[in-house]
Parts: C-alpha cells; structure tokens; sequence
C-alpha cells in the first residue's frame, strides 16, 4: 500500500477496499515508527489529520470524492496553514499557529486530500541541504549520514521512505528538484504563476513557485491538477484557463527533440552522475527521441545573478519579522531598536542572516547599479539563452545536481561550495520555466547506491508534455519505484 | 543682506475608495483598533497585495486635472525601513516610475496668478498609527490606517512665501475634491503637507539647504510653520551658522519647529521594483473613459464664466473657488436667475454671511432655488435692491421664500404713479428749503430730497419713478 | 570590492540584526566569498539591456474597488507577543 501510486490509493478509496481513515492511520504509524530518526516532518497534528481523514470517508460515502479525496499529503512548512503550528523551518515563528490557509493548502482541502503533517525544510527556504533548519537537519533515507537537499528536504524524505503518499515543496532555486534528486523520486518546479504563491512564506518573490513532490511522473500530473490554477489573491498568477496535466500521459516520444545543454556537461559535474544521465537519455533515444546539442551559454552566470536577486528581495520580504505582531521577540531589550535587533538576531538562523545581509548590502545606496541592476539585465541573457534553446529543441535534459547526496556538515561552513548545487537549476527559476527531476538511476559512492535525478526542463505552460516525457521513461525504467532498506 | 525663501510641497492625499489600496479592508476613519487590519494590512508571512482599480482612477483623474502626463507603464516599490507602524517592513510605492508625471497648477496670490509646477504624482500606500498613552515606557500601534491609499502630490520648489505655499495648498485640497477624489478632511489626516523649506541670499540661483516641515494638517499651522522656519534659518545663517538636511515637527502650542529623533540617522530606502507587483499600464481608452466621466474643471468652468456670462475674471474665479460654491451658483442661474446678479449675490451677500457664520456654503439657509426666487422679484421690480437685502436676511432667517417674505411685511414696491406723486408733492411742500437750494443749482439737494421720498414710502417706491416724477415737478 | 567588518556592522544596522564584534569578523569571511562569486558579473557588458523584474511579460491586474474582509483582529492578535486594549505593544515610539 504504501509503495502505490495515488491513482490506485484513490481507486481503492473509492472501493472502499481501505478507508482514508486507515490510510492516514497507517502513515502516521510508519512517521510515528520513522521520523524520530528522518526528522522529515516538523509537525503531526494526528487529530487534524484524522478528521479530515473522516470528512473525507463521509465525502467518497456520499459519491463526490475527486481523485485525491482521502490520500495523505506532506506539506512543506512553508505553506500556512489555518489552526497548524507554520514555522518555515524558524525559530522565529516556532510560535507560529497560522491564523489563515495558504492557496494551496486551500485547494488540496477542497480536493478532499488529508493533510498529513508539515514537513522540516531549510530555514526560510534558504539552503541546499535542509541542515539550517531550526529543527534539525533531516536524514536522506537512502543514507542515513547524508543530507536529503534542500530546502524542501522534510518533503523529499518524507516521500522516499514513504511516510506519506505524497508531498508538496517549493522550488526558489532547485528547492523541489535537488532534494528530489537526491533522494529518488520526482519533482516539479511549474512555470512562474501557474501555482498561486498566497500563504506560501515568500523567500524570493519573483523566483518563488510551489510544485509537487512525488514517486512518480503520474503522481504528480493528479497534483498538478488540483495545486494549478488562477488566484485572485496573488497578483502575478497567471488567468489562464484550468488544464488537466493528465492529458498528454501515454503519448509516443516519436520525433520528441531533446536539447543537451554543452554546459551542463563540463567541468563541475561528477563522473558517477554523468555515467547515469548518459544513460537515461540513451534511453530516450530508444523511446524515439532525437537528441540535439544545444548551449546555454550564461549557465555560469545564474549563480551570480540569483545570489543578488534572491537575498535582494529576501532582505525586503523577510523585514516583516520584527517581533511586533507576531512571532520571536526577544525577552529582554533597551528600546525599540534594540527590541528589533535581538528579536532578530535571536530569531533567524546563520545562513538566512548571511543572505539577508547580503540583500541589504546590494540593495543600498551606491550598490544597487553594479549589482542588482547588473544582475536584473543578466537575468534577461539567461531567460533569452532558453528562448533560443527552444527553437531548437522541445525539451532540455542533464543533471539535476552536479553530485548526489553529500555528507551532513560536508559543505555546512563553505557557502560557496552550497551555493553551486544549484548550478543545473537555477536559471529555471531566472527565466521562469517549468523544470522538473525524476529518477535516473543510481551511482555507487562509498559502497552506498546514492540516486541520480534526470532534469528534465520545458518551455513555459508545456507541464502536461513534460509529465509524459517522464511517465514514458517511467514505463520503461523501475528507478522510481525503488525504495530505501529498512523502512 | 536680503533673503529669498524656496519652498516645494508634498502633499499625501487619501484617496476616497471603499477599500484600501491592495487589501479588500475598509478604509472608513474612526473604527475600534486594528478591526480594519487585515491579513494584507498587518503583513502576515505569505499574503500578497492586489491593486485597487479605484485608486488607479483617482490618479488618472489626478494627472487629468493638472494637465500631466499619465505614465502608460509605472512601476511599483518598495521603501524599506523599519518601523512599528510599517508592518512589511517597507512601504509600497512608486520611485523611478510614478504613474503622474510632470503637471502644473495656478494658483491665485493675492492679485497675482502663479503657475506651480507639478513635478510628479504617484500612488502609495499609508502606515499606521502609534497611539502614545497605552502602558508605562511603550506604544500602541494601530493597523487600520495601514494601506489606505495614497497619491502623493510633488511641487518643484517654485513658491516663495508662505503665501503662496498655502494659496498652493489651498488651492490643491480644493481641487482633489473638485475631481472627488479625497475627501479633504484635514482633522481626519485626508489631506496631509511635508512643506520643504530652504533660504538663500536674493539673486541667488542656488537652493540653500532644506529641511522638511512634516505632516501639517491645517493652513494656518502651514504658514506659521514656514514663517517660523524661515525666520529661524535666517537666523541660523546671520548667527554664521550653517543648516543641516533635517526633518522637522512644528509644534502648535509654541508656534515653533524642531528636528525629529527618529528620522536623524541617515535613511537609505533600498527601492527595488516590488515582485509582488507587476508593472501598472495605463492605456490611451483608460484615460479616455476616465476623462468621460470627470466634472467639468475649475479653470474651464471659470472661462466659460466668463464668456458665457459675461462675468469679470475676479467673480468668475471666485464663484469656481469651490466646487460648492461653483454648485450653488450654476444652480442658482438653472433656476432663471440673471447671471450677473446671481453672481454678485452669490459673491457679495450670500458668502458674507457665510463668512459671519464660519460656514460652508453646504450649510447656507438659502438655498439656490430661494435666492432664485429673490433675484426674480428684483428682476421684476417687486422690490428693490435694498428691500431684496432685508427680504434676503430674513429668508436666512428662516422665515420662507421671497414672496411670502414680501407678502408678510407688505414690502412689495409702490409702482402706482399716483401714490407716489402725492408721496412727493408732500415732500416738496414740507422742505422748501431743500427746493430752495436745488433750483440755486445744488444737485446734491434733488438727491436729499429723493432720499426724503423714498423714507416717507418707507423704501417701498419705485427709485427709478420717485427719480422721474420729482424731476418733472421741480421742472429739472 | 572589499568589505570590512564595520562595514558588516553598518549592514546589519540598516538590516536590524544584532552582531557582536566576533560575529562580524566571522560573518565578514563568508561576505566575502560570497561577493566574491557575484563579482563575476562584472565581466559581462549590459549596456542596453531591459533589466527583467519578471519571468512573465504580463502587466498588473485590478481589483475591485469592494470590502471583502472583515474583522479577524481577535484571531490575529492571539499569536501576538504583546496587545492591551486592541493595540500591539511596542516600546517606546519616539518621534
């Protein structure tokens, strides 16, 4: 049960051959068996939980059950939710119960999901490795002694030892991608705005984009069906009009034309992850696809940009936290401004304060030309690479991360050597498309099989042909249903 | 040595919408504490803001009304700065690209018109309240100010004297409610100036140092502030000191300035494009529609005063002083009256008593359809002029229209010729002297005797035949 | 460009984070390796080019001008560290 996908969980739901009630009981269980070790989550509210697992049996009694009706979902802690304890991995709102549900939450709620608990992540969003939480860094179930990526890292475990049917994450940099990668399973950054970004936690506005986290490609396209769609409330999701990300499901690769970015294949990318990706997209070119090398010559460049861009507007989003309507405020100050420095220093972690204080600095006077204008102007050398790329090419493949799931503490102190995990997923986020990662294979590191994540990046809205590309590869390849020993 | 003082105005005006400008929470003034606070407002993690159509039509009619140029393409900012009534952290404003461009408006200083340039207008949203007074050593902040919506009116720094900065501000509180577009309540905080003050020697083309006079809500605190400020500047200078950018609070009580503590450290706002919000544009129909539904402005009304009319420009100007006034009287001609008289008692009795009174023509006891009606009866010779001014006190009074007015205190005018010629053969019998002095060539005397007339009908008579008739008698 | 560690200080003055002198030496060194990486931008040329704000070339939408919310304040103020009388507490605001 706890290895099928959501379309079979939900056909059985509807038989009635298990009840949302037992479903949710049995994940619980295996968190309550399991996350003393994995930390995947922050939060469990069994009570919450099982009410909604009730609603929603009385729902598939009363015949209007939708495809998701009584499947537990993980949420990522970055989502606020109405009566949950939302922390976004802080201490500063480890007093946080959130008074209003997120848009997303909204809307699994209406599909009739269960909501299974709030998974652990990296502080605000903020790291590749989910080790600057404040509840702990969590286990990659693949290797216990290794980081699950980040910084939707709760998330990723919580799906690869199945101690949820599926989970959400939110993607600023490559936060739903590499941890994906990392720990085996898919993952979908949507194109900007298809997802409305109201309640979920702002790391950086215009980067921003929540998407699903789950075993297979199938998993996500249900997802995506109930997660997408316009949002009043969010000024730059897109009016578009509701699609069914099934639909392109089953459909030949015949004449799909693959872009091989030169770039993603240089130097910075381990020998095990390449041997894998090669041989995925050998695979492809079984299924049909033609391959085309492509370049995408300002890769380097979106390290750079995106360490402007995102603690630029981190600086500015995360300024709400001062202690004076809700969350951390220290217990002892002189004055007002010392209220804000200690509730603030208290209150966030290492990294985030590193990368607020380099927002700040590039945002203030004298600086903003050199760099965040410099870095808004590169940003359009980015998305215009992708442009270009796609007269060419229907899709773009190569690595997710340039390594799999690294040591915890190997790279904790050098944010630098963090910061270039992202080096394959960031100019998704730059340009706004969609990317995506799925399971690929495995590399042996250290006597350990460590999995490796195909990226798989579309032009914009082009979600539903990207879900088959990888559900065709999933037809063929089993990696995606393999699970880690001893869970 | 002679001093020139430069003074520019940035003027906060609070948009008359339902809502605020990116949160559906209302904006009406005087609710219990943070009971208009929403989510959007008290800045919860992970709420966005939505912009308010409203707001972007009040700017357009803004930008119309000042004949400025209307940005197709504005962007939104951020003004960073923390503060415990800003509760995101930063205000959302418009920096580089303000959605009002440059504009002008003129004003009228005494008997002089002067043009002030409009530098810019943009939309921004309004912080919140500290509340001083709550437990010992804190303060008390109220959110439901937070987000009202603002257009924030920019002057070059054209005027020189405090007077032709409030004749400015007058000038534009009276506009912004001519268009409808702000309220204009000043005690309610609707209407708001930063006055910017700086002194430089006379001849000079070179500003001086200023320091800005936050937050004056009346006209009188504007131009003691300025005076004050400007006095103690020439002071300062004179005592061979220097002055230093700062922010000012004026202070009622003892009529004087001082810098403020909180704004002293110096400010850097770190504006950025907000990426909650995507450019504004404003298209060539949006500006037309708007322009379909915008009254008729001051300045083109007081023209076609004046041409239609025939009014001079000084009554013209004043009747189009207000859009209340400017009412009043259009209604007053809509009910028949002859323009030019309608104006002259609009301009001369009617805002006498309003200013007696302290009062808005809103409040005038006459109303347009009863001055109308006095205005015919003079028309037509019922009364005269000075009948028509007791009959016209009375009626303020309360105590009807015209015609029963007349009715009732049998004011109506003696026309028969009759009565009046023996009104006169009386006169001319009782002061031969006066008869005497006349025909001795004394025009003065024939005036003194129509006045003896005109008392023994007790004003009732017909001038103009009290004139006739006695003329004819004396054989003049 | 070389930042010091009064500069940090200035920094994370405007940013109202609190750092002892220590702090900002350590925090100095990881600044910098970080500034470090973003100066690779300054070998491009970007003269001409539209700065991009946005992923999408999409403009604001409006709002109507209507009240949907209503009053949450007791809700809101229940995860406040300090309220009396409808207010949040704050100390001293001195103008």
């Amino acid at each position: 049960m706890i290895n099928s996908s959501l379309k079979q969980l939900g056909a059985m739901l509807q038989a009635k051959q298990i009840s949302s009630t037992e479903l949710t009981q049995a994940f619980l269980q295996r968190i309550d068996d399991h996350n003393p070790e994995i930390n995947a989550y922050i939060t469990i509210d069994a009570e919450r939980s099982l009410a909604q697992a009730k609603a929603a049996d009385a729902r598939i009694a009363a015949g209007n059950a939708q495809p998701l009706t009584g499947i537990p979902i993980a949420q990522k802690d970055i989502f606020v939710a109405n009566g949950w304890k939302t922390t976004c991995g802080s201490k500063m709102l480890d007093n946080f119960i959130g008074p209003y549900d997120a848009t997303v939450i909204k809307l699994f709620d209406q599909a009739g999901a269960v909501n299974l608990g709030k998974t652990n992540m990296d502080e605000f969003a903020m790291g590749s490795s989910n080790e600057t939480s404040y509840y702990g860094k969590v286990q990659n179930p693949w290797d216990r002694t290794r980081v699950p990526g980040g910084s939707s890292g709760g998330s990723a475990a919580a799906v690869a030892a199945r101690l949820c049917a599926a989970a959400t994450g939110t993607d600023t940099g490559g936060s739903i991608r590499q941890p994906a990668s990392l720990c085996g399973l898919s993952g979908l950054k949507p194109t900007y705005g298809l997802v409305s970004r109201y309640g979920m936690i702002a790391f950086a506005s215009s980067l921003d984009q929540a998407g699903p986290m789950a075993k297979s490609c199938e998993d996500m396209a249900l997802m995506m069906n109930v997660m997408t769609g316009f949002d009043e409330r969010d000024s730059t999701s897109l009016q578009r009009d509701k699609e069914d990300y099934e639909r392109e499901l089953g459909k030949p690769l015949q004449g799909l034309r693959v872009g091989l970015p030169k770039e993603f294949f240089a130097d910075g990318l381990s020998s095990e992850v390449a041997a894998v990706v090669e041989s995925a997209i050998a695979e492809y070119r079984k299924l049909g696809a033609e391959i085309v090398e492509i370049s995408l010559p300002n890769t380097q460049l979106s390290i750079p940009v995106y360490y402007v861009l995102a603690p630029a507007e981190a600086s500015s989003n995360l300024s709400r936290f001062d202690g004076v309507r809700y969350g951390h405020r220290a217990a002892e100050y002189d004055d007002l401004l010392d209220m804000y420095c200690k509730s603030r220093a208290e209150g966030f972690g290492a990294e985030v304060k590193r990368r607020i204080l380099i927002g700040t600095y590039v945002l203030s006077a004298g600086y903003y030309d050199a760099y965040y204008l410099k870095a808004q102007q590169i940003r359009r050398l980015i998305a215009e690479d992708f442009a270009k790329a796609f007269t060419q090419c229907d899709v773009i493949m190569g690595p997710t991360a340039p390594g799999t799931a690294f040591r915890s503490g190997e790279k904790a102190n050098d944010p630098v050597a963090m910061y270039l995990e992202d080096l394959y997923t960031i100019a998704v986020n730059l340009a706004g498309l969609p990317g995506m990662s799925i399971p690929a294979g495995f590399a042996s590191v250290d006597g350990k099989q460590l999995p490796v994540g195909l990226q798989v990046i579309g032009n914009y809205f082009d979600e539903a042909r990207m879900l088959n590309v990888g559900h065709a590869y999933q037809q063929v390849t089993d990696w995606h249903t393999r699970m880690p020993e001893g869970l | 040595m002679q001093w020139e003082v430069v003074i520019g105005l940035e003027t906060h005006t609070q948009l008359q919408t339902r809502s605020k400008i990116f949160s559906g929470s209302s904006i009406a003034f005087g609710a219990e504490p943070n009971t208009q606070a929403s989510a959007v407002d008290i800045a919860l993690p992970g709420v966005l803001p939505v912009l308010n159509a409203e707001a972007v039509q009040c700017a357009i009619k803004f930008g119309l009304a000042v004949n400025a140029e209307i940005a197709p393409r504005s962007v939104f900012a951020r003004k960073n700065y923390f503060y415990p009534d800003l509760p995101k952290g930063y205000q959302i404003s418009q920096y580089e690209l303000p959605v009002v461009g440059k504009g002008s408006l003129t004003v009228q200083v005494g008997d002089q018109e002067k043009t002030i340039r409009i530098t810019r207008a943009h939309l921004e949203e309004d912080a919140g309240k500290s509340v001083h007074g709550a437990s010992a050593g804190m303060s008390g902040i109220d959110l439901n100010r937070a987000g009202t919506p603002l257009l924030e009116i920019v002057t070059e720094p054209d005027m020189r004297s405090a007077a032709e900065a409030v004749a400015y501000a007058k000038k534009l509180h009276e506009l912004v409610q001519w268009i409808g577009i702000c309220d204009g309540n000043m005690q309610e905080g609707s209407f708001r100036c930063d006055v910017n003050v700086s002194v430089r020697p006379k001849g000079s083309d070179k500003l001086g140092t200023r320091r800005e006079i936050k937050n004056l809500n009346s006209f009188r605190f504007m131009q003691q502030a300025i005076e004050y400020e400007t006095r103690w500047q020439i002071e300062t200078l004179e005592d061979g000191g220097t002055i230093q950018q700062a922010t000012v609070l004026f202070n009622p009580d003892t009529g004087e300035t001082r810098a403020m503590r909180s704004k002293e450290e110096a400010n850097d706002y770190r504006y950025f494009p907000d990426p909650d919000l995507l450019p504004l544009q404003i298209t060539l129909e949006d500006i037309a529609k708007v322009k379909a539904v915008m009254p008729e402005l001051p300045g083109d009304m007081k023209e076609r005063f004046e041409r239609e009319y025939s009014l001079s420009a000084y009554d013209a100007s004043g009747l189009t002083s207000s859009r209340g006034i400017a009412d009043y009287f259009t209604a007053v001609v809509a009910q028949g009256a002859e323009p030019k008289m309608a104006a002259n008692w609009v301009m001369g009795s009617v805002a006498a008593k309003l200013n007696e009174q302290d009062q808005d023509i809103s409040a005038s006891p006459v109303s347009p359809l009863q001055l109308a009606g006095l205005l015919k009866r003079i028309a037509d010779n019922t009364i005269s002029n000075k009948i028509a001014r007791e009959v016209f006190d009375a009626m303020w009074a309360g105590e009807g229209d015209a015609d029963s007015i007349i009715e009732k205190k049998g004011l109506k005018q003696v026309t028969d010729s009759g009565a009046i010629e023996a009104i006169i053969d009386e006169v001319l019998a009782a002061n031969a002297a006066m008869v005497e002095e006349f025909r001795a060539g004394k025009e003065k005397a024939f005036n003194a005797l129509v006045g003896q007339a005109m008392k023994a009908s007790k004003g009732k008579a017909n001038p103009a035949q009290v004139n006739e008739v006695l003329r004819r008698k004396l054989g003049a | 460009m070389s930042l010091s560690s009064s500069d940090v200080k200035r920094i994370a003055h405007l940013a109202r984070i609190e750092v002892s002198d220590e702090e900002a030496e350590a925090t100095l060194q990881k600044l910098s390796g970080i500034l470090g990486l973003i100066e690779q931008m300054q070998a491009v040329d970007t003269t001409g080019i539209v700065p991009m704000s946005h992923s999408q070339d999409v403009v604001q939408r409006l709002r109507p001008d209507v009240v949907t919310e209503n009053d949450q304040r007791a809700a809101f103020q229940a995860i406040a560290p300090a309220v009396e009388n409808g207010l949040y507490l704050v100390p001293k605001v001195i103008e």
